[in-house]
């Protein structure tokens, strides 16, 4: 059962207008599931700010029936990625576009567009369609992603079967000023078998995207993400991710601009001997209106001598905010775990702020876990020391920020990809002096 | 080269006045040093002098060939030929030692008009002014003073000297905890650096780094002033009777 919010009329009546204003699409063989969600939902209700998840920020423009405003903006750079060997999937305002797309044919990777994929049964998707989403429910409520379970109109159904020559690019354009989207992902890494997902663009006004990974035993999947440019766009998004013996999960995602990202993973370690890492790294400027990025991260080892990483960096100014909520939930049986969180946020002037709220919950008595907090900003010494050598004052700026995010961008395992995320964070600050 | 005229300075917080009134000459192609008791403020010299946040000019200033140095940034002050070895040289994580390196040469390179290096032509000089320092490839990669011993990080500062090719070099305390034998190899960094166009202002608190480099000048500081100035003979009675004699001799 999931652990219920504060029930209140006025949350009924609120879940019950939004439902009753969405589309909601019969699904196929995700039907049930869908259905289900349907149910969950009801039975928790969207959020309210006075939720313990919700208390540093607010759900409301989420919750609302329709989207604000948020216009796309025109392209500026390159598109990230865009010169790496890679399958291309493109979506425009959470829906999919095949004429843009590659052909969706990968040697180890089956993939299907969930709205077509619905009139068939593909039992495997079956099996995961909304059932992390589910697991991922308790102990903390997470009712947008039940919303999206249940409303999802796109999204492609991937299952990797050995290892992808190359990436899968998900590019999330985003073109109407009112486009509300919902997107799901369902991933299936069969044992041994090994993928790099990344996913790019703005997407949407208002974006909800849920992201479903099974990594089965010995399976590796690498999930690099960023998301940006549109200043207005809103953004809430869910990643679950079961992680079976031996099998390896890491996650990195990039955010910049946003007037509201809240980014959830949730990651049930099920099988021993696994890895899962999830790192972020966050830029917001409040000269450009409002940004408020929350990262909310659960993760639950429930196997022995696993390890797990949680890295969370937030550049901020101009009264931009930051928000961590990050967890690690060591169950009996999880010994030998070795846990790790750190979340740190780099203030460039007094008007912005960072919010973080670590826990650790420990039932295993041979584990390793160690969290910390830091919120500061730029060294003067550090920064008095690189001028002293003749680098003019913004580049060392730049320097110490790019050092401050060094220890997230190190999540990202290849190099290539690494390097791309770099040249965006260097051209965002390098428009974004002074 | 540098001329220092009648500074004063204070704290900027506490308004604490710390140099009293420094005069000082230092012409292309000599060695002064500076002696003097802890706290007597040498260190805030060389700070005031590569331009330090949080000290005010309250009389006084500095020229570095006729331009005046205390209006500058600290990177024009190091573009116009201007460098510091610090006391306490700071840890960088996450800036990579070679990084740090390229990165302020090309910024003065480009500060003065000047091409940048290529990655190979910087290569090839790091290399060879590392190796004379005996500074390893793995001190160069990792990220700049981080896990460096007290040694290691004052031949740190030389490396980047080297690299940089000031024409002013103020070395505060290089040789405070360093061995006899590191003390060598910083000093014939320093020596190898000698030319007739370039000046140095060594500080240091004991006498025996001088008998590495051999100062033409040596002055003592006491309270915010240079109090006596004579030949290198000076250091080697402030190493026989210490400082208290000189310093009461005036008082
Ligand atoms: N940032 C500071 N805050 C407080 N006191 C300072 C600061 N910098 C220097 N001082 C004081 O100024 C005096 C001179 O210090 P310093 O220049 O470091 O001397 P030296 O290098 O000759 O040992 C000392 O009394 C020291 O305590
Ligand atoms: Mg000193």
């Amino acid at each position: 059962m999931t652990a219920l919010l504060t029930k209140d009329a006025r949350r009924v009546d609120a879940t019950d207008a939004r439902i009753a204003a969405l589309e909601l699409p019969k699904g196929g063989f995700t039907g049930p599931a869908r259905a289900d969600a349907l149910k969950r939902l009801r039975a928790m209700g969207l959020p309210v700010r006075r939720d313990e998840y919700w208390k540093f920020t607010d759900p409301t423009a989420l919750n609302a029936h329709e989207p604000t405003a948020a216009p796309a903006l025109p392209l500026i750079e390159p598109l990230l990625f865009a010169n790496r060997d890679r399958v291309s999937l493109v979506f425009t305002d959470g829906v999919f576009d095949s004429e843009a797309s590659d052909d969706l044919a990968l040697a180890g990777v089956e993939i299907h567009r969930l709205a077509e994929a619905d009139r068939a049964d593909i039992h495997w998707a079956r099996d995961l369609y909304g059932v992390l989403e589910a697991r991922g429910q308790m102990p903390v409520a997470r009712p947008f992603a039940a919303l999206n379970t249940a409303a999802a109109t796109d999204g492609v159904l991937i299952r990797v079967t050995g290892k992808a020559e190359k990436p899968l690019h998900i590019y999330y354009n985003h073109s109407g000023d009112f486009s509300d989207a919902i997107v799901h992902h369902c991933i299936r890494v069969e044992p041994g078998a090994e993928l790099t997902l990344l996913e790019t663009g703005p997407a949407a006004a208002r974006f909800n995207k849920v992201l479903e990974v099974d990594v089965a035993e010995g399976g590796r999947f690498h999930h690099v993400r960023a998301q940006g440019r549109d200043h207005a766009r809103r953004a809430v998004t869910h990643v679950f991710a079961r992680v079976g013996r031996e099998a390896l999960f890491k996650s990195f995602t990039l955010t910049v601009n946003g007037a509201l990202t809240r980014n959830e993973a949730v990651i049930e370690i099920v099988g021993d001997n696994a890895v899962a890492h999830v790192a972020g790294a966050a830029l917001g400027d409040g000269k450009d209106g409002k940004y408020h990025h929350d990262d909310t991260v659960f993760v639950t080892h429930d196997a022995v001598a696993c390890e797990s990483r949680q890295v969370f960096k937030k550049v901020l100014k101009n009264g931009a905010t930051g928000v961590f909520q990050g967890k690690i939930l060591v169950k009996p049986a999880a010994q030998k775990t070795d846990g790790y969180q750190i979340s740190q946020s780099l203030l460039l002037d007094d008007d912005s702020q960072f919010l973080a709220k670590p826990e650790l919950e420990i039932y295993a008595d041979d584990v390793k876990c160690s969290h910390g907090s830091t919120t500061g900003a730029i060294d003067e010494t550090a920064l008095f020391y690189l001028r002293s050598r003749g680098i003019p004052i913004e580049d060392a700026k730049t320097l110490l920020i790019l050092s401050f995010l060094a220890d997230a961008i190190a999540e990202i395992d290849d190099a290539d990809i690494a390097a791309d995320i770099v040249a965006r964070l260097e051209g965002w600050l390098a428009r974004r002096r002074g | 080269m540098l001329e220092i005229k009648n500074l004063h300075v204070e704290l900027e917080e506490e308004g604490k006045p710390i140099l009293k009134g420094v005069n000082l000459t230092v012409e292309a192609g000599k060695v002064h040093a500076i002696m003097g008791p802890n706290g007597s403020g040498k260190s805030t010299l060389s700070y005031v002098l590569s331009g330090r946040d949080g000290y005010a000019v309250t009389e006084g200033g500095a020229t570095l060939d006729g331009e005046e140095l205390l209006e500058m940034e600290p990177e024009e002050r190091a573009a116009a030929g201007l460098f510091l070895a610090f006391q306490y040289p700071v840890e960088i994580p996450g800036v990579g030692n070679m990084t740090f390196l390229r990165t302020a040469v090309n910024a003065q390179r480009k500060a003065r008009g000047e091409e940048e290096l290529s990655a190979g032509e910087f290569l090839k000089a790091v290399r060879e002014k590392a190796k004379t320092l005996k500074i390893d490839a793995e001190m160069l990669k990792r990220p700049v003073n981080v896990g460096f011993s007290g040694g290691e990080k004052k031949r740190n500062e030389i490396l980047q000297m080297a690299m940089l090719e000031p024409r002013m070099c103020i070395l505060d305390e290089t040789d405070s905890g360093l061995d006899v034998d590191a003390m060598k190899l910083v000093a014939e960094g320093v020596n190898a650096l000698r030319d007739p166009s370039r000046a140095f202002l060594v500080i240091t608190h004991y006498q025996r780094l001088l008998d590495h480099i051999k100062p033409d000048v040596v002055h003592i500081m006491a309270d915010g002033r240079i109090v006596k100035t004579g030949g290198p003979e000076l250091a080697l009675e402030v190493e026989k009777n210490g400082y208290a004699d000189i310093v009461a001799e005036l008082a």
